[in-house]
């Protein structure tokens, strides 16, 4: 499906510089993509020596070039046959992009989907961003791909005007992927005009008229997965999968704790296994770490078996340095001392210190651990370094950080590397960081030959790059409707920005956005607090985020008012939201304020949907069975769970339903949002149910799939109710916002079935499995 | 020298004999449909078929395959996709699909010996294997879905 025969370079038509030059800003140059086999056009590219040999379907054969006949601006080509090319600038990782952001443009230009080739696109900053992190990649380039698709659509239409020699309003692209006549009822296709619509002067953008949503073909309606006929029939899709001519593989073992180096190393025995190659040594990174490689020893063999059984058998003398003194167990009770103290303000409103003298104080403290990504492609890249070019293959989240990172690392330009973005085995924010991409170029430099890096599962467990552990504090003062008059919430985390600066001990204003600068509530004083706590792992970002212990918080005290009232926790969570209104909060930038405001309306609706599709209210919680709700914004995204769950006497869990309702404003493709929230049901169980990293002596407890268990078919919810609200405000994120709110849905159900209250997560340490 | 056979071929293997078989078809072979998840038996996504019968293919030595049968995901594959495979993706299972040629094979496995699975079945029969996207709710569905279209 996504593959090319061809092309011979010969017969490529190539633009001319000073077109080229005049396409500029959105529809700028380096139009066309094309996707190769071994043809001398990827061994260009490439470099010498390096051919390609499993890839045909790997997006890591493509290369973009200025190939197509028509190709108005770097998403989109069309070639006389008439093909569609369309560019997938952002990866795919599950999130259904390959299909969602093409279809966009697709929509916009008439085309007709089964004559659209997805093409995937290298690391470049032409495409604009491509970090596919943060739930934004519809919210950010919807715009973009309608005006890339209508703009293609004019010129296709000028060009049959021009043809025929009639008014261009006489001209219509209709049914679909033709421009016909309607007055004489011609018709010429898209492949005819490609080569006409190509001396058509790119329109200016006033001149493009987009579709009104009732003219959309493709945005709003469900859509098969583009990828699915190759994805089940096991093609060399993965990064796991690159295969090139020549390449060595690497097993690197890292140093046990964060920041430590090797004193000696005895290879002798590793030099032994049948396979290996030989030993390297891999620098350790200058504080603070971001993005580098944690250094160690890599064994190099001729297959990924021999690096492995030779690591085994590397004897190292490790010298661990200062984070050696990280125990996760001291540690939680540091977390939890200073979200007992007062912290640094985030954002308050009305007076909340006066508010605090009258009414009864409510409050609460919660917990939750690290937690590792956990992908099911462990990280993994192949890096080919010649000369002072380099060539990547890499699952990432972002390519241009690959680019940047190995660049930084050789000491090259950016502009001398290029990262082939492949499809990923589950990214989760794990493949955002490209440590592991930087250490397949550093040693493919050292090697001259290309070389595989792979991370075992233990890898990928103990060097992760953790999501943050939190405590968290709550106190209310209640009136004598038990409703909060004065709310205060403290949360306490190691921040994201440690990675990037070893002094960062609090939250950015980013992490205090994800569910803790504001609540959703009707509460007229309020303040929230952030507390200081220093990184004694790699802390990255995994889906969600800030949102997972934030909207965990939150909606689980908002659960233990409700029953301190004696009241629903449903009708008490309506009463907490209030009728409805714009939450006001900490500045925000102006595209945003403006295009996506707090709108609580939005949130209490999806909280109506999700009870009445869950019929809650008719089932007597108690005795083993219950259901729980939650609400969350995040991504802009407004979300309501609920879960159904039935506990038996040994504390094992079933969770027999879920019902999820969703607000994320216009929905590019409806099967992925269903797709997305249904998984993160799963996700946030195995958060939920036994999600813990654990430290001791700065060495992570967990390794595998053993102690680091995740839901599996017989643990996960049964089924996963889904229900999306047709809406035409501007689209929002949908990759994560199903998580925040299930974990706290979930333990919320637990508390209807048992009374057992989950203050501090997993459950596994609730005496629940 | 062990004889045995990959998709229907004959292969010869002399190398290191606790080299898993799973090593062996990806970076020997190149057949990279059979994936690499956990390299410990717990995720499944490394599944193929030992003489019909699902296995994880990272615990299984290249000293112990002498006169086995093991179908890939790719020697499923050869003539188009199979009934399972046609089920995946009506019902659109895949997300990020690097788990889903392992659940394939088990589903196909599964399907063999219980043609007409139950929901406490496919649980059963598939619990072994790990979907980090959480598309259990499809595969479920999937697997009744191929059972129906092959009944």
């Amino acid at each position: 499906m996504i593959t090319v025969e061809k092309p011979d370079i010969g017969e490529v038509s190539v633009e001319n510089a000073s077109r080229r030059n005049f396409l500029q800003g959105m529809l700028s140059a380096g139009a066309f993509v094309l996707c190769v086999g071994k043809s001398s056009l990827l061994a260009k590219a490439v470099g010498e020596g390096a051919t390609v040999t499993s890839l045909s379907n790997v997006s890591g054969t493509v290369v973009s070039v200025d190939a197509a006949v028509f190709h108005p601006g770097v998403f989109l080509g069309i070639q006389p046959d008439g093909v569609v090319w369309i560019v997938a600038h952002r990866t795919e990782m599950g999130n259904g992009v390959r299909t969602s952001l093409p279809r966009i443009l697709a929509d916009e230009l008439d085309a007709d989907w089964s004559r659209v080739k997805v093409i995937q696109g290298d690391g470049d900053e032409k495409y604009g961003s491509q970090d596919t992190d943060g739930s934004h990649s519809v919210r950010e380039f919807f715009d973009t791909m309608r005006e890339a698709g209508a703009t293609a659509r004019l010129m296709l239409i000028r060009a049959a005007a021009e043809q025929w020699g009639v008014p261009e309003s006489q001209c219509v692209a209709d049914p679909v992927h033709i421009v016909s006549d309607k007055a004489s009822g011609r018709k010429l296709g898209y492949g005819e005009l490609a080569a006409l619509a190509a001396k058509q002067p790119i329109p200016k953008k006033e001149e493009i008229k987009l579709k009104s949503p009732q003219e959309w073909r493709y945005i709003g309606k469900p859509a098969p997965g583009y990828d699915v006929t190759e994805v089940c029939a096991g093609k060399p899709l993965f990064g796991m999968d690159v295969r090139v001519d020549g390449m060595l593989y690497a097993a690197i073992a890292h140093p046990p704790v964060l920041g430590g180096k090797v004193k000696s190393v005895d290879d002798s025995a590793t030099l032994k296994v049948a396979g290996v190659k030989r030993t390297l040594p891999i620098d350790p990174f200058t504080p603070p770490h971001a993005f580098q490689p944690l250094g160690g020893v890599a064994v190099i063999a001729d297959n990924t078996w021999s690096a492995f059984k030779g690591r085994k058998q590397l004897k190292i003398d490790w010298d661990n340095g200062a984070n050696a003194s990280y125990t996760s167990a001291d540690y939680k009770k540091q977390l939890q001392e200073t979200a007992r103290q007062p912290g640094k303000a985030v954002f308050s409103s009305g007076d909340p210190d006066a508010a605090f003298t009258k009414g009864k104080i409510f409050e609460a403290e919660y917990f939750a651990p690290h937690l590792a990504h956990a992908s099911m492609e462990p990280p993994v890249a192949v890096a080919d370094v010649q000369g002072d070019k380099v060539t990547v293959w890499s699952p990432t989240q972002n390519p241009v950080g690959v680019r940047e990172e190995v660049a930084k690392a050789l000491g090259l330009k950016k502009e001398d590397v290029t990262c082939h973005v492949t499809f990923l085995g589950g990214g989760f924010g794990r493949k955002s960081k490209p440590d592991y991409a930087v250490e397949a170029a550093v040693l493919s430099k050292k090697t001259g030959k290309p070389v595989k890096v792979v991370w075992s599962r233990e890898d990928d467990i103990k060097f992760d790059y953790y999501h943050s552990v939190a405590a968290m504090y709550i106190k209310t003062a209640l009136d004598d409707k038990s409703m909060p008059q004065a709310w205060l919430q403290r949360s306490v985390f190691p921040p994201i920005g440690s990675t990037f600066d070893k002094t960062a001990t609090y939250g950015s204003a980013g992490e205090m956005s994800l569910g803790w600068d504001v609540i959703p509530f009707d509460v007229p004083n309020f303040r929230s607090e952030n507390g200081q706590a220093v990184a004694h792992v790699r802390i990255g970002w995994l889906r969600s985020v800030a949102n997972i212990y934030h909207a965990f918080a939150v909606q689980s005290f908002a659960n233990e008012l409700a029953y301190n009232a004696n009241r629903d926790p449903y009708d008490y969570l309506l009463a907490l939201i209030g009728p409805g209104q714009t939450i006001a909060g900490p500045k925000q930038p102006p595209e945003v304020a403006e295009k996506y405001p707090y709108d609580t309306k939005r949130l209490r609706h999806v909280a109506e949907l999700a009870a009445t599709k869950a019929n809650w209210g008719k089932r007597k919680s108690g005795n083993g069975w219950g259901m729980g709700i939650a609400v969350h914004r995040s991504f802009l995204t407004y979300v309501a769970t609920v879960v159904e769950v039935e506990v038996d006497g040994s504390g094992s869990i079933r969770i027999p339903n879920v019902y999820t309702a969703v607000d994320a404003g216009i929905v590019a493709n409806p099967e992925m949002v269903r797709s997305q929230f249904e998984g993160a049901a799963v996700f946030g169980t195995s958060i939920a149910r036994t999600g813990e990293i654990t430290a001791t002596n700065g060495v992570i407890d967990q390794s595998n799939f053993s102690d680091y268990p995740v839901a599996r078919m017989n643990d996960a919810p049964v089924h996963v109710d889904v229900q999306i609200v047709e809406s035409i405000a501007p689209p929002a994120g949908v990759g994560e916002p199903g998580v925040p709110p299930y974990v706290p849905a979930l333990c919320n159900a637990i508390y209807a079935a048992t009374g057992k209250r989950v203050r501090e997560l997993p459950l596994s340490r609730n005496g629940f499995s | 020298m062990a004889q045995f056979k990959v998709n229907g071929q004959s292969r010869t293997f002399d190398g290191d004999p606790e080299m898993p078989l799973l090593w062996y078809l990806r970076d020997i072979l190149g057949l990279t449909g059979t994936k690499f998840g956990c390299g410990m038996g717990l995720c499944g996504a490394c599944t193929v078929l030992q003489n019909g019968k699902a296995i994880r293919s990272c615990q299984k030595q290249m000293g112990s395959v002498a006169g086995l049968e093991i179908m890939t995901i790719e020697g499923i594959s050869a003539h188009g996709p199979i009934g399972v495979q046609k089920a995946w993706a009506e019902v659109n299972v895949p997300q990020c699909g690097y788990c889903q040629p392992g659940q394939i094979m088990q589903a196909v496995s599964l399907l063999s010996s219980k043609p007409k699975p139950t929901d406490e079945d496919i649980d059963d029969g598939m619990s072994g294997n790990i979907c980090r996207c959480g598309t259990y709710q499809r595969i479920r569905a999937a697997i009744h879905q191929a059972a129906k279209e092959t009944a």
